[in-house]
């Protein structure tokens, strides 16, 4: 028996090494989301009034656009998976693209609502939260765009296909991920912040 | 059994490739000897640390040091000691010997692996470089509490950068070792006949990938205090400074089982081995480390217990009831021992002595898991002795025994045996000189993080009497670095398996091949070698 097989045997159906490593990496991830998110909690639960005075209430608007943009760039994502497992890698690529490009708007469209806040990151521990919370998760949305940009240039050079396909999948585990802490974010910040 | 085909022996190497090959290697025992060497570099540098201030305390009045530099000394002790030494020496240990003790060829991501070892040195030369900085180094101790730790100058932001890059490190390695011991495990080895101490590396890899980031959480809030004037921990703008105690310790109680789990595997490993025994209860130990894995993220505010601003029942019951799956290891561990026929080489004497000092620690922690207990003794000597009961008594004892015990497959020689029972007395003696007087010290109120004492408070005895101490550990510590030195110079003559050991890596030579494994025996229990030795014996009688 050669080496080769001996490792080949090792690797069980269910789920690869690849993969299995990103669902670990993403419960890292999730336990240092959950510390800011209990920061948060332990910060206003000290507060006598939510959101401290001085404050000027956050639209939802531009925050709901953002909302929309990367929920549905997570199924366009879940998309490129459909088309890669059914043996078009090329329809994948081009789902895969649009999900790159959601995620350079998302980009673009949060410094944009930065800009348009008219409260800093110094201004008490609702600027803290609301820039360090939404920043740290801006750079995560930042990484998976790059993680996903390697995987469309992958997909493109024709090294996916039907039967590997494992960077899209750990990318888009990734990117779903991201996806969930903005909803988090979303709903502590407008929709369980009273106005 | 499965025979692999031998490669060609390779010709030995010019110097120069030699070093570009160990600086670009991705082969896990390579990098877990990196791992011990880096490690250990960093033990000496924290090591005279320690000796620094033991020789400021040994008598009241200032000797070596301002107070300031005192901070420092003590702060980068403590951060090395736990960050850079400790803990990335049961990583190295766990680098070499999982993959050899699942039957793997290397790690499930060998890049990544080399990656995670070279952020250590990286990490660790960033906290030092601390000391060429405005203000020194790092003062506000290991804990960094605020607000000493957001008014300090620069030093204080690299450490909290080093400590971002080693806690990267960490769980970089931990989901390397998870899925390397999920998905490349050789066929037969199941997971309740895998070695105990990859039991151990496992529960400490799962704590490491839920824990260390949660304090890279709260160095980044420490940071953007610092830096970005931000009120994470700032009540005058209505932040808690108490924040930082719940981060810290949610992330630092799992850490102390990070820190000992694989002296726990360690220890399961050799006891066996030199009682000539299998463990007394295979499950009842892998049932324990799980229950405490768990366990240990409920008990972070007995370190809290005296800002009374925390549930003490609640805590406190949590605290005690991790005590019980620790003391089933004892008790497996003795049963084990029990009718055994003992053979006292050097890795058991380390076995033995971790035994006995880490029941003391154990004991000091039950004990201060009671708020009275604690409020008595919190902030005192008597924490120092505790804690160094747990990580010198405990998970240094179990690196030299599993030093002693894996040198000869590491590097095909064997420690000397007269100079390792040498270590072992020295140690333990100046071991318990140390740490022993300072129970007595905290009782005595003796508060830790202090550079100098009034002459007429009773504790300049003690106190004497603990920095000679420090010098007989050090000279304990000559010892074995004279050890080392003296036998990597010897032919390489050890056998593949020098002790009758049970578990794969004394399968295959001393050093193993590249590849690992020529061949692999059949696993068909928790001691496949043990199986193997025992069927050639049967087949000659």
């Amino acid at each position: 028996m050669s080496a080769a097989t001996t490792s080949e045997q090792r690797v069980r159906p269910e789920m690869s090494g690849p993969i299995l490593g990103m669902v670990l990496f993403v419960a890292s991830e999730a336990m240092f989301f959950a510390a800011f998110f209990g920061a948060y909690f332990t910060i206003r639960a000290n507060a006598s009034t939510w959101p401290p005075k001085g404050i000027p209430h956050l639209k939802i608007d531009i925050a709901s656009i953002l909302t929309v943009i990367l929920v549905s760039s997570s199924v366009v994502l879940q998309m490129a998976i459909r088309a890669i497992r059914t043996g078009d890698p090329r329809r994948a690529m081009a789902w895969l693209g649009a999900t790159v490009a959601l995620g350079v708007t998302f980009l673009g469209l949060q410094l944009y609502d930065y800009s348009q806040l008219g409260f800093g990151v110094k201004d008490g521990t609702f600027g803290t939260l609301f820039y360090v919370m939404t920043g740290l998760h801006m750079a995560h949305v930042f990484g998976g765009v790059i993680f996903l940009s390697l995987v469309l240039w992958q997909g493109i050079a024709g090294l996916l296909s039907r039967t590997r396909y494992e960077p899209l999948e750990a990318g888009a585990i990734y990117w779903h991920f991201v996806d969930v802490v903005w909803i988090c974010l979303f709903s502590v910040f407008y929709l369980l912040t009273p106005r | 059994m499965a025979v692999i085909q031998a490669p060609p022996r390779v010709e030995p190497e010019p110097a120069p490739r030699r070093l570009l090959g160990w600086l670009t290697t991705t082969d896990h025992k390579k990098i877990g000897i990196l791992y011990l060497v880096n490690s250990f570099s960093f033990f000496a540098i924290a090591g005279v640390f320690a000796l620094l201030m033991r020789t400021e305390l040994a008598r009241p009045g200032i000797q070596v040091f301002a107070p300031h530099a005192y901070n420092q000394i003590f702060t980068l002790h403590g951060t090395l000691m736990i960050f850079l030494v400790i803990f990335p020496l049961l990583a190295g240990f766990g680098n070499y010997f999982v993959p050899l003790q699942i039957g793997a060829l290397d790690m499930a991501f060998p890049r990544i692996n080399a990656l995670s070892f070279w952020l250590l040195p990286v990490g660790g030369l960033t906290i030092l470089s601390g000391f060429l900085a405005k203000g020194g180094a790092a003062a506000a101790a290991w804990t960094g509490y605020p607000p000493l730790s957001e008014q300090l100058g620069t030093g204080q932001d690299l450490w909290i950068a080093g400590l971002i890059l080693v806690g990267t490190a960490s769980i970089l390695g931990g989901v390397n070792f998870i899925v390397t011991i999920i998905r490349m495990r050789a066929p037969g080895m199941t997971m309740m006949r895998m070695p105990l101490f990859v039991w151990s590396i496992l529960a400490t890899s799962l704590l490491v990938i839920l824990a260390a980031p949660v304090l890279t959480a709260g160095l980044i809030m420490l940071f953007a205090d610092r830096r970005l004037g931000t009120a994470f921990f700032d009540p005058t703008q209505g932040g808690v400074p108490l924040l930082w105690q719940h981060v810290f310790w949610f992330f630092g109680h799992p850490e102390v089982y990070m820190l000992i789990l694989g002296a726990w595997g360690v220890v399961s490993e050799v006891i066996p081995v030199f009682s000539g025994k299998p463990i007394f209860s295979y499950r009842g130990v892998v049932l324990s480390f799980l229950m405490i894995t768990a366990l240990s993220f409920t008990v972070w505010a007995h370190h809290m217990f005296a800002t009374g601003a925390v549930e003490l029942p609640f805590f406190s019951v949590t605290t005690e009831l991790i005590s019980i799956p620790t003391g089933v290891l004892f008790f497996i561990w003795l049963a084990t021992l029990w009718k055994g026929k003992l053979r006292l080489e050097p890795p058991m004497l380390f076995a033995l002595g971790f035994i006995a000092m880490f029941l003391i620690g154990g004991i000091d922690g039950v004990w201060a898991a009671s708020p009275a207990m604690d409020f008595a003794i919190h902030d005192t000597y008597w924490v120092v002795a505790h804690l160094h009961y747990v990580l010198f008594g405990g998970t240094i004892f179990g690196v030299m025994a599993a030093m002693y015990y894996w040198f000869p497959k590491m590097t095909g020689r064997m420690l000397s045996r007269r100079l390792g029972i040498w270590q072992f007395w020295v140690q333990l003696v100046g071991f318990n000189l140390t740490f022993f007087p300072m129970h007595i010290l905290g009782l005595r109120g003796m508060p830790r993080r202090i550079a100098d004492y009034a002459p007429d408070r009773g504790w300049s005895f003690l106190n004497l009497v603990a920095s000679t101490g420090a010098f007989v550990i050090a000279t304990a510590m000559i010892i074995f670095f004279v050890n080392i030195f003296l036998t990597l110079r010897k032919p390489r003559t050890a056998p593949d398996d020098p002790w009758g050991a049970n578990t794969l890596e004394w399968a295959t030579s001393s050093p193993p091949p590249p590849h690992n494994f020529d061949s692999l025996p059949p696993i068909r229990s928790n001691r496949p070698v043990h199986d193997l030795r025992e069927a050639e014996r049967r087949e000659i009688t």
